[in-house]
């Protein structure tokens, strides 16, 4: 298995180069200059700028301090945004605000979806899982918008009425390194919220990877044994339903470390996406440049690691 | 042979579903007995309730569309199997009766290895501890002669061929002594020779282990090796029942007559005519023909056959049967049964 990772790793490695020069281009074919200068910019202006910013330099120079900033994990160019704050700082506080509240969305949404498509395919089309399903389709089909305007009203103006104490923020963000409570205070609404939004998709996704599985002839071997129905289903479905599930969540993982633009936007959670939003609107050339650099990076090895969990999860998948 | 008193009582089994088109009645008025140390064969087309049978006596079905006959007793150590509760009856699986399925291919779990699918089994029916259940798991996989059972017992299903999955579904339905072993088609997807090994290692364990065995089968072939009795069913009901050698001697309904007829015999090359067919279908089961289900496709249906149904009824004529030895019991759903032929 060691050999395998190793192999694959070398074998991305042209691939991540090759991502990497292709973002570069791209992000060249409009002049990166003009989105710092003023207005009418004098040509000594422009110059002076394109120095500063290391454009003028030979493109394979560029491309190779961007690799060196990837592999040194050092990204010490200003942002244009906010100045004097380096890209690098900037990813350091950003990015974990954004994983405390992707990661517990994604790990809570998994659970649940798959207890939730579980109990539906064991039970598929009777009541029980008509009405999930029914849930399932209407929770998916309400805008994301309508959530967060609900759970703010009810979770941050009602609830507190109700109990007579504070429960959640509606707006802003303390770090819960200085004290847990926060963690709570101001991330668990937007948390639920986004658990509810993706559970509806998932819940059906998952529901018909179970089907699949209920259908198979070991089910009813387990059952001649004398299984129970949560053995069943938590030792002898879950395993075999394991590499979908995987491939899901792994898909997914990457995007965690952008957060979610409407959520922080809504809650005023100062994470990623609020970052890459802003610097996109403001053509904040380093930070783009050097956040799409690790992106490419993250999303490759979610894929070998994805392989990897495959021949963990199933035996017959070998890895040589 | 058998002991008197049998094992296993099947009484007026009648198994209903609910489906789609309403009620269809896929086994009526069954009834039965298992004694141990015996092999019964159960045999019959595709779709004459031989599985739907054998599946409500280890209450296998789905029971939410599954509904029994309000007199149907299933009689297994002095209780009714389909008055247990759920919980009632794991104790039951794979404990007092063990099942192996037609399929090995797919019948076991592929992701985990042979070593803990039997494992399962002894964990869920045994007290033993963890390398005791080890040890045992190696021994049954020795029984079914198994080869290099240490080193197996750590392999995943797909590095084993079809037979030795086989082996495996055996050494789970048999690691904790069931007495009553349900095969369903055993050998149906494996090759002639792994067919043959099969059926003698499953006599050789019957030997070995007392286990009464059901065997389900639709292969007369597999009936004539390995049943001691044999029921043939069509659409749903029992319409003979008689030890081996007599239903392939002396065969008293038409439908075991033209199953028999159907069969190539082996002896017998060159100008044989086409070997003869059962004409018309199996009857659908949500439309039954009134009377015998068999007269629309027996040449010896009379009127009445249209009208009434025949009850099973015994025409043993052995001398040991007044003796009360039901194992030699003959029995027979027809108004005009074929001649009896003197042994």
């Amino acid at each position: 298995m060691w050999a395998f990772t190793i192999r694959k790793l070398i074998y991305n490695i042209p691939v991540y180069l090759a991502t990497v020069m292709i973002m570069m281009m791209l992000l060249r074919v409009q002049d990166p200059v003009a989105g710092k200068l003023s207005k009418n910019p004098t040509q000594e202006e422009y110059d002076a700028t394109k120095k500063e910013l290391g454009l003028d330099k030979p493109f394979l120079q560029q491309y190779g301090l961007v690799l060196y900033e990837v592999a040194t994990w050092r990204f010490h160019r200003n942002m244009w945004t906010e100045p004097g704050v380096t890209v690098g700082d900037k990813l350091r506080t950003a990015v974990p605000r954004s994983l405390a509240l992707t990661i517990p969305a994604l790990m809570l949404t998994t659970v649940i979806s798959i207890v939730i498509a579980m109990i539906s395919a064991f039970n598929r089309g009777r009541w029980l899982d008509r009405t999930l399903v029914f849930f399932a389709v209407l929770g998916m089909s309400i805008s994301f918008l309508v959530y967060i305007i609900f759970g703010q009203y009810f979770g941050a103006f009602l609830l507190p009425r109700w109990l007579g104490t504070d429960v959640f923020a509606i707006y802003g963000y303390e770090s819960p390194l200085k004290d847990w409570r926060n963690w709570p205070y101001f991330m668990l609404l937007p948390v639920l919220i986004s658990v509810i939004v993706s559970m509806g998709y998932d819940t059906r996704f998952y529901r018909a990877v179970m089907v699949d599985e209920t259908q198979r002839e070991y089910i009813t071997t387990a059952r001649a044994k004398g299984a129970s129905q949560t053995k069943i289903m938590f030792v002898h479905m879950l395993r075999n339903a394991m590499i979908p599930i995987v491939t899901r969540v792994m898909i997914t993982l990457p995007f965690m470390v952008t957060g979610s633009i409407l959520l922080e936007k809504f809650f005023g959670i100062p994470g990623m996406g609020y970052v890459l939003l802003n610097a996109i609107d403001n053509s904040d050339f380093p930070v783009i440049e050097g956040f799409t650099a690790i992106f490419a990076g993250l999303f490759i090895l979610s894929i070998i690691a994805t392989d990897i969990l495959y021949a963990v999860f199933d035996p017959r998948v070998r890895l040589q | 042979m058998a002991e008197p008193s049998p094992i296993l009582q099947v009484r007026n089994l009648q198994t209903s579903f609910k489906t789609d088109r309403g009620m269809v009645t896929a086994v009526d008025g069954v009834s039965f007995d298992l004694f141990s140390g015996e092999t019964l064969g159960v045999v019959g087309e595709s779709g004459c309730g031989k599985t739907v049978t054998n599946k409500s006596i280890i209450r296998l079905l789905p029971e939410h569309v599954t509904r029994y006959g309000d007199d149907s007793r299933i009689l297994f150590k002095d209780r009714n199997l389909l008055t247990l509760t759920e919980s009632q009856m794991r104790d039951v699986r794979g404990n007092e009766i063990g099942m192996i399925f037609q399929e090995p291919m797919t019948a076991l779990n592929p992701v985990f290895t042979i070593g803990w699918q039997i494992d399962e089994a002894l964990k869920y029916h045994t007290k033993l501890n963890r390398p005791e259940r080890r040890d045992k798991a190696i021994e049954m996989l020795r029984l079914v002669e198994m080869p290099n059972p240490g080193k197996r017992i750590d392999e995943y299903p797909h590095q084993l061929s079809g037979g030795m999955r086989q082996r495996v579904v055996i050494a789970i339905a048999l690691c904790c002594n069931p007495e009553v072993l349900i095969a369903d088609e055993p050998t149906t997807a494996l090759d002639v020779t792994i067919q043959s090994q099969i059926l003698r290692l499953m006599d050789k364990l019957k030997e070995e282990t007392g286990t009464a065995i059901i065997l389900i089968t639709h292969d007369l072939g597999v009936v004539a090796q390995a049943c001691d009795r044999v029921i043939v069913m069509y659409a749903g009901q029992i319409v003979e029942i008689a030890p081996v050698r007599d239903l392939f001697h002396n065969p008293r309904h038409p439908y075991t007559r033209a199953l028999l007829d159907s069969m190539p015999k082996p002896g017998i090359t060159g100008h044989q005519e086409r070997l003869p067919a059962i004409e018309g279908t199996v009857p659908s089961l949500f439309n039954l023909p009134s009377g015998c289900r068999f007269h629309d496709r027996c040449q010896r249906a009379k009127s009445d056959c249209k009208e009434t149904l025949p009850a099973l009824v015994s025409i043993t004529e052995n001398e040991h049967a007044a003796d009360g030895d039901q194992t030699v019991q003959h029995g027979v759903r027809c108004f005009y049964p074929l001649e009896g032929v003197k042994s």
